[in-house]
C-alpha cells in the first residue's frame, strides 16, 4: 500500500507539469491585454508598454514559460498584478473560508444525500423513494448563482432570518454551504440509491436475512457497506468539484475566498495568481483521487495495489 | 415411526405483478418432513421448489411475492403466523439455508469470521471469543483443513467447494433442526459435489439434521433422499420413497425425467426429452398443467385438474394424474 501511494505521488509530477502548461497556455489565450488593463482605460500607449515591460510580457512565450517554470520550481509564484503582493501571501488569507465552506458543504451533503439515497432503496417504488428522488433531481438541476439570490431573496430579505453576505456569525454560514452541497447531496444520493439497489439483489443479501438478521442490519451491515466504494468515488470526485464550485457560491455571497478571488483575479488578468489557484485546484484534484484509490483497498478486499 | 418436524399443508404463494393482478408460483402444496429425514424436492427450473423453501423461510423482503393461503406448522408452531421478529428468531437458530451459489452467497466485503461470528452471537449470548472458537469449531466440523486460515481468508481467497462448506458451517452454526439446501450443488464440480452431499449426509447422521433437498438433479435424490416430491408448475405432482420413485414412476411427467437421464451402457444414441416446455405462471393451461406435454392426454385431462391422491397399495405414495395410478400397478411407460 506504501509502495503504491509512493508510486501515485511520483506519477502525478508528470501530470502536474502538462497541467502546469495547460494554464500557461490558456492564460495567454484569453482575450485582452493584460497590460492595458492594468495600466487603466486612460493610459497611453507609452504607459502600456512600460506596464508590459515590468511584467516581462514583452519576452519570448518559451522564455516566459521558462520563467514561471523556474519560479514554480523554487516555489516562488511571483508578484500579484493587482497589488504587487507576493502569490502566496495573496491566496493564503483566502484559503480558511473556502476550506470552512467546503468541509461544511461536504459535511450536510454527504450525510444528507447518504441517509435519502439508502432510504429511497430500501422504499423502493413508494413515496419515500418518489420524494427523495424529486429532491434530488431539484438538488442537480438548480444552478447553484440561481439557487443561491433565490435563498438571499428568501431567507435574509423577506425573512430577514441569515445575514445576506460575509462570514461573521455561524448564521451566515448557513446559505453558501447550502448553495454548494445541493448538487453534491442530489448526485450522493443518487448513486447511493442505484449502488444500494444493485447490492440489495444480490445472493449475499438472502443469506444475511436467512440468518435471522434484522432489516436494519441487512441494509446497513451488509447493502451499504458494499456500496460503499462506488459512493466513495463520487464522493471523492465531487469533493474536487466543490473547491471550484466554491467561486459560484462565493461570488453570490461576497465571501472573500478562493473562489471569489479567481473571479477577480481573471477580471484584473492578474494571471499570476490565476496561474496558481488553477494549478492548486488541480492538486487537490490529484491528491483526492489518490485518497480515494487508497480508500478502495480499505473498502473492497478484492483490490490489490501491485 | 420418526417425529414429525414440519407440516406444509396447502401452501399457496403468489407474487404480485401489477396493482390487481398476481401470478401463483406455488399452488396447494401439501408435504410433511420427519426429523432426521431427507426429502428431496424435484423439478425444472421455474416450477416452485425455490419458491417453496423460500416461504417456509419467510424470505419475501424485496420481492412482490407473499404466502396467500396455507399453513407451514414447524414443530407444532405455524410460521405463517408469526411476526417478524418471531420469524427472524427462527430464522438461522432452528431453520437454516445454503444456497445455489455459495461464492455470491457469501458477503464479498466481510471476512469469513465476522460473517460466521455475525451468525453466531445473532442467536446465542456468547462473547466475540467464545463465538470465534466456535466458528473455528464449525469449520473443522465441515472438514476445513485449516479453520484458523479460512477463518481470517474473505470469501474471493476461497474455492467454490470451501464457500459451500463455510456457508454449511454458517447453516449449522447454531443446531439447527431443519435445514434448506436450495440446489446447493448445482454450481460446483463433480468431485466437490461428491464431497459436500457427503458431508450433508454426516451432518444428518451426526445431529439428526432434517433437510430439505431442493435439486433438479435426480442422481442427487437418488443418492441422498428417502423420499422425494416431484413438482411441476407450481404444484405436487408425485411424491414417493425414491426406490419406487426410481423403479415405478407413475406420473407422466416423472417418467419423463426419469427417462431423460443418460445410462451408461444402455445403447441409446439419443437422449429422449420431454417435449414443450414448462407452461407460463400467467397463463396456465385449464385442467392438468402437464396436459399440454403429455403423450397419454384425454379431454378430461384438458378439461379438469386432478387431485393429489394416494395410489391404491402405494405406501404413502401419491399421485396427480387422472389416467395412472388410479388401480395397483398401473403406470405410464415412456
Amino acid at each position: 500500500m506504501l509502495r503504491y501511494a509512493v508510486k501515485r505521488i511520483l506519477s502525478a509530477i508528470p501530470l502536474l507539469l502538462v497541467i502546469s502548461l495547460l494554464i500557461f497556455m490558456f492564460i495567454h489565450l484569453i482575450p485582452g491585454d493584460p497590460a492595458r488593463i492594468i495600466a487603466g482605460k486612460e493610459a497611453t500607449s507609452y504607459e502600456i508598454e512600460n506596464v508590459r515591460e515590468q511584467l516581462g510580457l514583452n519576452e519570448p512565450l518559451l522564455k516566459q514559460y521558462g520563467i514561471y517554470m523556474a519560479g514554480l520550481l523554487t516555489l516562488d509564484l511571483g508578484n500579484s498584478i493587482r497589488n504587487g503582493a507576493t502569490v502566496f501571501d495573496t491566496i493564503a488569507p483566502r484559503f480558511v473560508p473556502t476550506i470552512q465552506l467546503t468541509l461544511l458543504a461536504m459535511l450536510w451533503a454527504t450525510l444528507l444525500g447518504t441517509l435519502l439515497g439508502i432510504m429511497a432503496a430500501v422504499r423502493r417504488g413508494k413515496t419515500l423513494d418518489y420524494v427523495s428522488m424529486i429532491i434530488a433531481i431539484s438538488g442537480i438541476s438548480a444552478p447553484s448563482f440561481w439557487l443561491g439570490l433565490m435563498l438571499i431573496q428568501l431567507f435574509c430579505v423577506k425573512l430577514g432570518w441569515l445575514p445576506v453576505s460575509g462570514l461573521t456569525t455561524w448564521k451566515s454560514y448557513i446559505l453558501p454551504s447550502f448553495t454548494m452541497g445541493c448538487g453534491v447531496m442530489a448526485i450522493i444520493a443518487r448513486f447511493t440509491r442505484s449502488s444500494m439497489l444493485e447490492n440489495l439483489k444480490e445472493d449475499y443479501i438472502r443469506t444475511a436475512r436467512a440468518k435471522g438478521l434484522g432489516e436494519f442490519f441487512v441494509i446497513l451491515r451488509h447493502a451499504y457497506k458494499n456500496s460503499l466504494i462506488q459512493v466513495v468515488t463520487v464522493t471523492g470526485l465531487q469533493i474536487g468539484g466543490l473547491l471550484t464550485g466554491s467561486v459560484m457560491a462565493e461570488t453570490v455571497f461576497s465571501i472573500n475566498g478562493l473562489g471569489r478571488l479567481l473571479v477577480d483575479s481573471i477580471g484584473f488578468r492578474d494571471y499570476k495568481v490565476v496561474q496558481a489557484l488553477l494549478l492548486f485546484f488541480s492538486l487537490e484534484y490529484i491528491v483526492i483521487n489518490l485518497i480515494v484509490d487508497l480508500l478502495y483497498g480499505v473498502l473492497d478486499p478484492k483490490v490489490r495495489y501491485d | 415411526m420418526a417425529e414429525r418436524l414440519l407440516d406444509v399443508t396447502g401452501l399457496t404463494t403468489t407474487f404480485r405483478t401489477g396493482k390487481k393482478t398476481s401470478v401463483t408460483a406455488v399452488n396447494n402444496v401439501t408435504f410433511s418432513l420427519d426429523r432426521g429425514e431427507i426429502l428431496g424436492l424435484v423439478g425444472e427450473s421455474g416450477c416452485g421448489k425455490s419458491v417453496t423453501s423460500l416461504s417456509i423461510m419467510g424470505l419475501f423482503e424485496d420481492t412482490a411475492g407473499k404466502v396467500a393461503s396455507g399453513s407451514i406448522v414447524f414443530d407444532g408452531e405455524d410460521l405463517t403466523k408469526l411476526t417478524t421478529k418471531q420469524m427472524r428468531s427462527i430464522r438461522g437458530k432452528r431453520i437454516s439455508m445454503i444456497f445455489q451459489n455459495p461464492m455470491s452467497s457469501l458477503n464479498s466485503c466481510m471476512r469469513v469470521e465476522a460473517q460466521l461470528i455475525e451468525a453466531i452471537r445473532l442467536h446465542n449470548d456468547v462473547s466475540k471469543s467464545e463465538a470465534r472458537q466456535r466458528a473455528s469449531k464449525m469449520l473443522s466440523a465441515v472438514g476445513i483443513p485449516d479453520p484458523e486460515q479460512t477463518l481470517r481468508s474473505y470469501p474471493h481467497q476461497l474455492s467454490g467447494g470451501m464457500s459451500q462448506r463455510v456457508m454449511i458451517a454458517m447453516a449449522l452454526c447454531c443446531e439447527p433442526e431443519m435445514m434448506i439446501a436450495d440446489e446447493p450443488t448445482t454450481a460446483l464440480d463433480v468431485t466437490i459435489q461428491a464431497q459436500i452431499l457427503e458431508l450433508m449426509k454426516d451432518i444428518r447422521s451426526r445431529n439428526n439434521t432434517s433437510i430439505l433437498l431442493i435439486t433438479h438433479d435426480l442422481g442427487v435424490v437418488a443418492e441422498m433422499c428417502s423420499r422425494a416430491l416431484v413438482m411441476y408448475a407450481g404444484r405436487i405432482v408425485e411424491e414417493a420413497s425414491v426406490e419406487e420413485l426410481f423403479a415405478s414412476p407413475i406420473h407422466p411427467y416423472t417418467v419423463g425425467l426419469i427417462a431423460s437421464v443418460p445410462k451408461l451402457g444402455s445403447g441409446v444414441t439419443s437422449l429422449p426429452s420431454i417435449p414443450g416446455s414448462v407452461p407460463d405462471l400467467s397463463a396456465m393451461p385449464q385442467g392438468c398443467k402437464f396436459a399440454p406435454r403429455c403423450k397419454y392426454a384425454q379431454a378430461v385431462c384438458r378439461q379438469t385438474e386432478p387431485e393429489l391422491a394416494p395410489v391404491p397399495g402405494g405406501n404413502g405414495r401419491k399421485c396427480r394424474c387422472h389416467l395412472f395410478g388410479k388401480e395397483e400397478g398401473k403406470e405410464a411407460q415412456a
